[in-house]
């Protein structure tokens, strides 16, 4: 067994398109570890590319390539889709942006859960639906058994994420890639979620890989940050020194946050440079990590 | 520009009936920009749906622009007139339907001529380039899919725009000229805005009023002013502020 739940190496994921190729991840390497992990970056950037790379769910005409894409030691490019489904939703488990999208329309919130559960659990009927309902509550929900039995399209934006947050934390993953998970959930329920994160890294050394976009949680909840520019990472840090950034990138990232402390006119917006996309990454300061 | 009184709306039949709003009121003037935060599913998606008339179970009071409403029928001055972004930008994009159709669909249905340049521009405005013009909502991230929304809701030109949570899956430097883009235009055309959203420093830098939900109704409504100076005055809208200011590890 090798330090690193997850070990990415020259990763790249190209779609044809009208004016011919086009590299939605240009080369990224990192390795996870028990650890929470940032991915932050500008929309289309591929940090969701990234993530469903490694769960094999970048469809065709969609291509893959990489030196080396593993867990745990063992290879996870090109598996047979049998093999990865048995991976997939049992030893890694991935939060979708879109929740709502990603569940099933037909099925109740409760069937979905019950039978992600079973899937790597044996438990009678009545027991996977108490499993269940203890889960929507473990993750804020209020009335988990109108919700149980409630449809996708009858609950909000942010029951949907937390609903997915549940069903991919039923099978007790050793990864999870979680890609937006608190953009819809007010704060204090955000924090609660977080939390069972946190504990799940902490007492199970689970490993987490969590993209956002903000910037303020991430420096607040993660130990370690990759910043992604056009395909690649152009920077890592600590998550505690993304304030001391390098990048001019990442720091115009911090400078374009609304603020509710003070009142500011006018947001300030990043002024691209065609050399970030060929840039080296930049390790992290001196005294970091 | 909005009034609406007393709104209840609600699901389902007794006894699993569930009352998602319960007496909401609020007026929104012209030119204003009104922001709705409060906990998940209390019923912020609700009242704006109501108000387009995407829910026929509610009652009460809701007028645009003078005009009351009823149930779920709309016209095509009232669509003309309100447009919303909707949280879900991919369930209310046509996943068949290129970026072209959908927003040359809506231009043509306002009686827009000049399709192609205003399409080249709405596109520009959102930060999305010529090349995402033929693509389809697989074929785009989700930040792109939400920008592809509020240039569609834009295209009609609209007088009140209702906007539930348009930033919320953008990366901050295009949250930053999104919201730019929403102050120009509210400067420049005096457009009326209700945003819901969960980040309390957006709603402040966007909002002159706002009103905090939670478990169906309003539990007050204040200032931008007074939500940066913590200004609260019911303990859930303290509790929302403070939570607000960081996380801390469990
Ligand atoms: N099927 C496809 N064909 C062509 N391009 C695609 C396809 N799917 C995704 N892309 C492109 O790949 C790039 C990376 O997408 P990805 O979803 O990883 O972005 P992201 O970093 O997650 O952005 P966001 O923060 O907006 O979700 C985007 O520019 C997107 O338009
Ligand atoms: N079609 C529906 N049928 C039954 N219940 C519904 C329906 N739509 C919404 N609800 C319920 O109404 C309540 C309010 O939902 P709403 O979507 O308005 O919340 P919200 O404040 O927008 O939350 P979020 O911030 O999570 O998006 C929720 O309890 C939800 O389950
Ligand atoms: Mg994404
Ligand atoms: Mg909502």
């Amino acid at each position: 067994m090798s330090d690193h739940l997850i070990s990415v190496r020259n990763l790249r994921v190209s779609f044809p398109t009208r004016s011919g190729r086009f590299e939605a991840v240009r080369g990224v390497s990192f390795d996870l570890g028990r650890e929470r992990l940032g991915v932050v970056g500008e929309s289309g950037s591929g940090k969701s590319m990234t993530g469903r790379a490694i769960l094999g769910l970048v469809r065709p005409p969609g291509q893959v390539t990489a030196d080396r894409l593993e867990l745990d030691g063992d290879n996870l490019l090109n598996l047979p889709e049998r093999r990865m489904r048995r991976i997939r939703g049992g030893r890694i488990s991935m939060v979708m942006q879109d929740p709502k999208f990603s569940l099933n329309p037909v099925m109740t919130v409760g069937r979905q859960i019950i039978e992600a559960w079973r899937q790597h659990n044996r438990a009678s009927r009545a027991e996977a639906r108490q499993k269940a309902l203890e889960m929507l509550a473990a993750v804020q929900i209020r009335d988990p058994e109108r919700v149980f039995d409630a449809y996708p399209h009858e609950v909000s934006g942010g029951m949907g994420q937390r609903i997915m947050i549940a069903m991919m934390l039923a099978p007790d993953p050793e990864v999870l890639i979680a890609d937006e998970p608190t953009s819809a959930l007010d704060v204090s329920v955000r924090t609660e979620v977080l939390h069972i994160m946190d504990r799940l890294v902490r007492d199970r050394g689970m490993g987490l890989i969590f993209i956002s976009h903000d910037l303020n949680l991430v420096s607040q909840f993660c130990d370690r940050v990759l910043i992604m520019y056009a395909g690649r990472i152009v920077e890592e840090l600590a998550a505690r020194d993304l304030h001391r950034a390098r990048h001019p990138y990442t720091q115009g990232l911090l400078n374009s946050l609304p603020r509710l402390d003070q009142r500011v006119e006018r947001l300030a917006v990043l002024q691209r440079q065609d050399s970030w996309r060929e840039a080296e990454i930049l390790p992290p300061p001196p005294g970091g990590l | 520009m909005l009034h609406v009184g007393n709104l209840d709306v609600w699901f389902g039949l007794p006894p699993a009936q569930l009352v998602a709003v319960k007496g909401a009121s609020f007026d929104v003037a012209r030119g204003e920009s009104f922001g709705l935060v409060g906990e998940s599913g209390s019923g912020k998606s609700t009242i704006l749906r109501a108000i387009t008339g995407l829910i026929d179970t509610w009652s009460g009071d809701i007028r645009v622009a003078g005009e009351a409403v009823t149930g779920s029928r709309r016209d095509r001055t009232f669509h003309k007139r309100v447009q919303m972004v909707f949280q879900d930008p991919y369930a209310s994009l046509h996943p068949r339907h290129s970026v072209d159709r959908v927003l040359s669909e809506t231009l043509h249905l306002q009686g827009m001529t000049d399709i192609d340049s205003r399409i080249t521009r709405l596109l520009e405005q959102v930060g999305l380039g010529r090349g995402f013009r033929f693509r389809y909502p697989h074929q785009l991230s989700g930040g792109q899919r939400q920008r592809v929304a509020i240039a569609r809701a834009l295209a009609a030109e609209p007088e009140l725009l209702l906007l539930d949570e348009p930033t919320s899956a953008l990366d901050v430097s295009v949250q930053a000229e999104i919201l730019n883009l929403l102050a120009d235009l509210r400067r420049e055309r005096g457009l009326t805005y209700v945003m819901v959203s969960h980040d309390l420093a957006v709603v402040g830098h966007m909002c002159d009023r706002l009103a905090v939900m939670r478990g169906g109704e309003l539990v007050e409504i204040m200032s931008a002013d007074q939500l940066r100076a913590h200004q609260a005055q019911a303990d859930y809208t303290s509790d929302l502020i403070g939570a607000s200011i960081g996380y801390e590890r469990a």
